[in-house]
């Protein structure tokens, strides 16, 4: 990592300029506006407005339903990207294309979908209705409905790192006599942790997000399927602005964090990897 | 002892892929049987009649429209951004990559409400857009620009650790060669990073076509000018018309399987070259 | 020198993409404003008046056609009536708003759009046509639901929209108050109590009325949905052996509001034609299209050929026995009103 070659390569001020300018004028900018926009209220009335029982349960809601979904996801795809990696199978290419459906389906047309299949008269709905158990209008459904938006984030982050792994040590360990559960856990996970962190949290951040899919199946019954950004749409509304914008900046924050930590990992992970090579 | 592990770890490898199947199955396949058995329930004819509708071509060409000018900008932005962080060293840069990314985690309303507060009615630059005849929010310009947002860091996100990993060394020698920025990036750059540019353009149409939430908040559902197809869907379903939503949803199905076998062809043959 | 270069990059950038979004608008203006021989109005309306404005577009362009030798087309745009109201508010160019309620459109007055005194532009408080709360149940009524406080027994699935993001669900929840109001003779409490109970038993609160139409028709979900009349009726006329029709002893009249957008109207100059939009709703044509439509039509001679249809001998209370919208809205819906009361435990 010599600091002085970098310079040599040519190319610096076009790409940061325009990564910079557009940068602003599509993300901060307007990013900031909601900044500008909540600030119209007072440090008291902010929080009184996020601190709202109706608002600190959607929060409730929608954290809980992303952290299951996530953990749903976490779990799924790890299997889904072992399966992928370490199997040959029939159709396996065509269940590796199938991963990025939840990305090109438009979320409003998987919302109605899921709906439909999970209501008590639905298909999937039909069968666990008979154990009285309801999935579409409660958080359960919720939780489906994040399952199907995030599983491609935490399979396409695992895939590529569990592809490049060497296999050297699990030969190793295997040749030592280790059983195959002990070989996973102790040399495998820890060299997927991080991609598989970075995965889970960005389909975490994704979910806590989500709108079209999660209105059609949610029912949206204050304090129990309502999540936050429908209270930021009734508060848009009420015409209330300010405090629309108040509930969305914390939102924006969650998000942030989400991803600072996530970038953090990984850029904590590549320079371990690097730190090997050289 | 030894076959014993063996059939131990075929009974493993067998019980991990019935459990991906099911899930895949019930997750994925079967909202996309759905959505086909839906559109065809009246049959073929109505099926036809229902996605040659006047106002669904309208939608249609809009989506194109919208994807195509979102995947051009982020196509030069996701290639300047990549460059700019992989091959340079700088403060802040951490902020940046996050920054970049902020995109994927934001919720859709967010991104069209803070469009709104930015280009709508009581921001400061509305009465000089109002002037100079420009209109951005619940126009097609609006539409535009959420589906940049939405997709901001598709192609970024796939070209920097192929980047990274490829390292400087031969950009460096060319460099010090005399060789042009341009030049490099054709001759030395672009032939390492093709596959995985060409799988974030894929990613990015696939995400840019199905848009919902945000172009939601900023298109005003005009009919037959500021309806995209997801938004089409969402109208033909409130009117009760729900063959013709699901048949409406298929379009965007098949595309979005195109778009898939394309990535598919694009991962295989990269991963060939490899 | 380097930054300069950066900063001057940037620049470009911001034009380049300005000049992009531009292109596109400025085509769309063109199209527009063209020639004097066609003119294109938008009008911006609530979720189930579609199949309404559908009929009635090509009976007004040809009325049109026959007055000023002119071409009209009409651009509809459809969705929930608060969330019409507030893109209108934010800049979406509406020649006429149609919405669910007068509250709405005052939101829009309140934008600075509307010129104050559009309430008595148009007969009967600038509403063409009426509609009303009823109750749509299954075939053969199995919880044998009559009134207002069968919703409020134990067992009873309700499906209504929220309050806070549908127009329709606001006279809904109204109609409801009505009925406990007269039942207690206006024991505030005690409506509270009756309030409370009938969303316990609401099972979907979806966001507008045509989402709770599809929760209760298609995922049948619920027993009961508390719907606009005309709703009700095109559920019944699509499933005649599915559905009927309940009607409470005590509803809410709905007037659906209409306007015209002054200052969209003066800069586009299509005031003439958006007045006479809405003034045509009022037409004998018009109003026998809105009754066809499950609308009781404003003209009482053309509401009695309807007799038939509707049940005209309903208890209507309006929105002046809760003192107008702007009361009504501040005690019921605004945050911590009422609605969020009964919901707190």
């Amino acid at each position: 990592m010599k600091k002085t070659g970098k310079r040599v390569i040519p190319g610096l001020n076009l790409t940061m300029g325009v990564t910079i300018a557009m940068l602003s004028i599509v993300v901060l900018i307007p990013l900031a506006s909601l900044a500008v926009y909540s600030s119209s209220l007072g440090m008291k009335e902010f929080f009184q407005v996020i601190t709202r029982e109706r608002v600190l349960s959607s929060f409730y809601v929608s954290f809980i339903t992303a952290f299951v979904a996530s953990a749903v996801n976490a779990v799924m795809g790890l299997i889904l990207a072992w399966v992928l990696v370490r199997y040959d199978f029939p159709g396996k290419r065509l269940m590796d294309g199938m991963i990025e459906l939840p990305f090109a389906l438009p979320t409003a047309v998987a919302g109605i979908a899921l709906t439909s299949l999970t209501s008590d008269q639905g298909l999937v709905g039909k069968f666990f209705a008979q154990f009285g158990i309801k999935i579409a209008y409660t958080r359960i459904g919720i939780t489906i409905a994040l399952v199907f938006i995030g599983i491609p984030f935490v399979v396409r982050a695992v895939q590529p790192v569990l592809e490049k792994l060497d296999g050297s040590y699990e030969e190793a360990a295997m040749v030592l006599g280790a059983k195959p559960a002990v070989i996973f856990r102790k040399v495998i996970f820890p060299e997927l942790m991080p991609a598989l962190f970075t995965g889970t949290g960005l389909a975490f951040g994704r979910c806590l997000g989500e709108y079209g899919s999660v209105v059609f199946i949610a029912g949206n019954k204050p304090y129990y399927t309502e999540i936050t950004p429908l209270i930021i749409m009734s508060e848009l509304q009420e015409y209330d602005y300010a405090s629309a914008t108040s509930i969305a900046l914390v939102m924006l924050f969650v998000s942030f964090l989400i991803l600072f930590g996530v970038n953090a990992i990984q850029a904590h992970n590549s320079k371990r990897i690097k730190g090997g090579n050289s | 002892m030894e076959a014993e592990k063996k059939e131990q770890s075929q009974l493993v490898k067998w019980l991990l892929i019935g459990i991906s199947v099911l899930f895949l199955v019930i997750m994925l396949v079967l909202p996309l049987f759905v959505v086909v058995t839906e559109a065809l329930r009246k049959g073929w004819e109505f099926y036809v009649s229902a996605i040659t509708d006047e106002y669904t071509i309208k939608a249609l060409i809009l989506t194109i429209e919208a994807t195509v000018a979102a995947v051009i900008c982020n196509t030069i932005f996701g290639l300047c951004a990549a460059w700019a962080l992989t091959r340079f060293h700088f403060r802040g840069k951490k902020i940046l990559t996050t920054l970049i990314d902020i995109p994927v985690t934001v919720s859709p309303i967010i991104a069209g409400l803070i469009y709104i507060l930015v280009f709508g009615k009581q921001s400061f630059l509305y009465p000089y857009l109002q002037q100079a005849g420009i209109k951005i929010v619940f126009a097609v310009p609006g539409i535009i620009l959420a589906t940049i947002f939405v997709t901001f860091p598709f192609v970024s996100r796939e070209l920097i650790p192929v980047l990274e990993s490829i390292g400087t060394d031969e950009e460096e020698a060319a460099a010090l060669m005399g060789a042009k920025g341009l030049t490099i990036f054709r001759k030395i750059t672009f032939p390492h990073i093709k596959w995985a540019f060409l799988y974030g353009i894929v990613l990015c149409t696939a995400r840019a076509m199905g848009e919902f939430g945000a172009v939601s908040v900023l298109s005003g559902h005009l009919r037959g000018v500021t309806n995209t197809l997801p938004l089409h869907v969402e109208i033909l379903f409130n009117e009760f018309q729900y063959v013709p939503a699901f048949a409406v949803s298929s379009i965007l199905v098949i595309l979005a399987v195109i778009l898939l076998v394309i990535r598919s062809i694009v991962e295989y043959r990269g991963k060939k070259e490899t | 020198m380097k930054r300069k270069n950066i900063i001057a990059i940037g620049l470009i950038v911001i034009l380049a993409l300005t000049s992009l979004t531009g292109c596109g608008a400025g085509s769309k203006e063109e199209k527009k404003s063209g020639s004097s021989d066609k003119v294109s109005i938008t009008n911006v309306s609530y979720d189930p008046t579609r199949e309404l404005y559908e009929e009635y577009n090509k009976i007004f362009a040809k009325h049109w056609k026959e007055e000023k030798g002119q071409d009209v087309e009409i651009t509809q745009s459809h969705g929930g009536s608060g969330k019409q109201a507030l893109e209108v508010a934010n800049g979406l160019e509406a020649d006429v708003v149609t919405l669910a309620l007068e509250y709405d459109v005052k939101a829009v007055q309140d934008a600075g759009l509307i010129e104050d005194g559009w309430v008595d532009e148009f007969d009967n408080d600038s509403s063409p046509y009426t509609s009303t709360i009823v109750f749509l149940v299954r075939k053969g009524n199995p919880k044998n639901i009559k009134d207002w406080d069968d919703l409020t027994k134990d067992g009873v699935g309700v499906i209504t929209p929220n309050p806070k993001t549908s127009g329709g669900a606001r006279w809904n929840y109204l109609a409801a108050w009505a009925y406990a109001d007269k039942l207690y003779n206006g024991n505030e409490t005690k409506i509270k109590d009756f309030m409370k109970k009938l969303y316990q038993n609401v099972l979907v609160l979806d966001s507008g009325a045509r989402g709770a139409t599809t929760s209760f028709v298609e995922n049948g979900q619920g027993d009961v949905l508390i719907a606009w009349e005309n709703e009700a009726y095109l559920s019944v006329k699509d499933y005649p052996d599915d559905y009927e029709i309940i009607t409470p002893s005590i509803s809410i009249l709905a007037q659906p509001s209409v306007a015209v957008v002054d200052s969209v109207v003066d800069k586009k100059g299509t005031r003439d034609v958006a007045t006479e939009y809405l003034n045509y709703l009022y037409s004998d044509e018009a109003q026998r299209i809105a009754g066809d439509n499950y609308y009781r039509p404003s003209n009482e001679k053309i509401l009695k050929e309807y007799k038939d249809v509707f049940d005209l001998d309903i208890n209507l209370v309006t929105i002046k026995d809760f003192g107008g919208w702007d009361k009504a809205q501040k005690t019921h819906f605004a945050d911590g009103g009422v609605f969020d009361q009964i919901y707190e435990e």
